[in-house]
């Protein structure tokens, strides 16, 4: 498997996943030009695209020089004639997380990032239509982060009504 | 009591507020850039070696020669909620925008707050016509970030159940395209062998649909006594019922017509778009995880992988037709092959113990508790898997922060991203070909609002 790695830009920290999969950990300025070194490389399919909020769980482990911010933004690219996956984790940054969007690579990512700001509000520059797609327009906040709480309705025990 | 109201000029245009969805709609020409008008009608697919043409971009058409109308949520043909846009130019389509989100119930979030064994009954209910394959990706990503191997015999039994369940949603899809087209009859013929497969499911997990059957560590029961019979049955029956398929629908000059050259799609397209399954084999290229990257024990049967030449709505139907039957075929090897053995792990820190154990054995007692209270605690780690369903490629990714649930939970449903195909699907062709588009797509809704 890893002698069909692809050739990683220099400066890229790259780790082998728990599927055996390869795993690169680019800076949000190299992430774009990463993924599109690695379409050339013969990655022909963007499968995934999703994010995550680290809120609760900053001490993940992660290869050394990869300073760990509160969102990573999580791609999953296919070979189809290699037969290989590779996963590409940004740091997507605390505050204001915002990558490249993939589009002009990929223009099947388009829905995935859509999903992706509409869940966890990380933005992606340069997407053509940046608006939410599963949540009602007018809606407030990111239900995917983890300072946002899970709805619960509240359950009414009443008193059976008694014998008479 | 209340005056009924009549709804006035002014009333109306509150009520179209109300609904609105604002900028996920399809806007009007006049507050639509040149950019996103490019967008939505797939001229941004003008990569290197894509065949639309940037000419084909009408910039210069005005709001007034066209119309914008709303296909769903609630249309018949769009098997669930899904909302359609249409800009219709007389009786074809210019431009064409899915609006999701009507079945949103935040699963993901939900999957969030569920330990790893009540995780699969969530997953379950995501692609509700193939449950089992959701839980198997679900269940297949856990075990890789526990690090546990299933015996042999849970593996062929989790290969004959997602296979069933592979030949039950073609069948659904066989029989709701029927109806799509008005060949009603193969709806109740589709719906009739469905069922065959329903009630063996029954048999065997105690549910028809959303089984919770697969689960981390194995199956959730053993194969009843004598299913090696009634799997024959099902076989021989739908395999020879197959065949009168093609002799109702194949052949028959009216759905040709609608079949036949309707809404092509070519590989670079499916690619770029990232689209899977049938969709990306009608194109001609033969990706199958099942065959190219194997999982379960799909490299120790034999089977075809159909691929078609056009891209077509026909080669869609010709593929998922001819899927059925070589998933026929799978399952006749796993009768013949399914070896004896355990049917789920055995360690006891992921399976429960059997219920006749509870009672003689403390620490049966405390691991049923612990499990069913608290569940297993899964290592760090973060892993994407992903499996074959019958509408493409199904990825699961967890991320574990060593406690009992998952700390992310994302689900790569396959109609979500095949659904973008739509708009470049639709484009150009008329009001009544929407219908084919939406049908051969296969979107299910429950996957791609999750």
């Amino acid at each position: 498997m890893t002698s069909l790695a692809p050739v990683a830009p220099p400066g890229v920290v790259t780790s082998t996943g728990l599927a055996a999969d390869l795993c690169c950990y680019p800076t949000r300025e190299q992430y774009f030009s990463l993924i599109a070194s690695l379409k050339c490389d013969g990655f022909e399919m963007c499968v995934d695209v999703c994010a995550v909020d680290y809120l609760n769980f900053a001490d993940r482990s992660l290869p050394d020089g990869v300073a760990p911010t509160r969102f990573e933004v999580v791609t999953n690219l296919l070979s189809l004639s290699k037969k290989q996956r590779v996963r590409v984790r940004v740091q997507a940054g605390n505050d204001r997380p915002e990558v490249d969007s993939l589009f002009t690579l990929y223009p099947g990512t388009e829905a995935l990032e859509r999903e992706a700001f509409d869940l966890l509000g990380v933005l992606f520059t340069n997407h053509p239509d940046m608006t939410r797609i599963l949540m009602p327009e007018e809606w407030e906040g990111h239900p995917l982060r983890k300072d946002y709480g899970v709805g619960k309705v509240p359950v009414q025990f009443k008193e059976a009504p008694g014998p008479r | 009591m209340n005056e009924p109201t009549v709804r006035t000029a002014e009333r109306i245009e509150l009520l179209t507020a109300e609904t609105s969805e604002g900028l996920q709609e399809l806007q009007r020409r006049d507050s639509t850039t040149s950019d996103e008008l490019g967008r939505e009608v797939g001229a941004v697919l003008r990569l290197k070696g894509l065949t639309l043409d940037p000419n084909a971009v009408d910039f210069d058409r005005r709001d007034d020669e066209t119309m914008i109308i709303n296909m769903g949520p609630s249309h018949p043909s769009t098997h669930g909620v899904l909302r359609l846009m249409l800009e219709l130019d007389g009786e074809f389509v210019l431009r064409t925008k899915p609006v999701i989100g009507y079945l949103h119930t935040g699963m993901e979030k939900t999957g969030e707050e569920l330990s790893y064994i009540q995780g699969a009954t969530n997953v379950t209910r995501m692609d509700y016509l193939s449950p089992v394959i959701n839980e198997l990706c679900y269940s297949m990503a856990v075990e890789k970030l526990l690090d546990i191997d299933v015996p042999a015999r849970a593996v062929w039994i989790r290969m004959l159940m997602s296979e069933l369940n592979r030949v039950s949603s073609h069948l659904v899809w066989m029989a709701t395209n029927g109806m799509d087209l008005g060949a009603s009859s193969m709806m109740i013929y589709g719906l009739r062998e469905r069922e065959l497969i329903l009630a063996f499911f029954e048999k065997t997990a105690g549910l028809r649909m959303n089984l919770n059957y697969v689960r981390p560590g194995g199956v959730a029961a053993d194969l009843p006594d004598g299913w090696q019979d009634d799997v024959l049955v099902i076989c021989d029956t739908i395999y020879a019922r197959t065949f009168e398929y093609d002799q109702l629908l194949t052949g028959q000059p009216i759905f040709r017509n609608r079949m036949v050259g309707v809404a092509p799609l070519t590989a670079e397209e499916a690619l770029a778009l990232g689209v899977t399954g049938p969709l990306l084999r009608s194109t001609g290229v033969p990706w199958d995880l099942r065959r190219s990257m194997p999982y379960l024990a799909y490299d120790q049967v034999d089977f075809d992988v159909i691929v078609g030449t056009f891209g077509d709505n026909f080669d869609r139907y010709a593929i998922r037709l001819n899927e059925i039957r070589e998933s026929l075929r799978i399952v006749r090897q796993c009768i013949d092959k399914m070896p004896a053995g355990d049917y789920r792990s055995q360690d006891p820190k992921v399976t429960p113990p059997p219920r006749a154990r509870i009672g003689e054995s403390m620490e049966a007692l405390i691991h049923h508790f612990k499990l069913f209270t608290e569940g297993f605690h899964v290592p760090p780690g973060e892993v994407y898997l992903a499996v074959e369903s019958p509408r493409g490629e199904l990825g699961c990714y967890i991320v574990a922060d060593g406690g009992p649930k998952p700390y992310r939970l994302h689900v790569r449903g396959p109609s979500f991203v095949n659904l973008q195909a739509v708009s470049l699907l639709m484009r150009g062709g008329s009001m009544s070909d929407t219908i084919t588009v939406i049908s051969t797509i296969d979107p299910v809704m429950g996957e791609v609002d999750r």
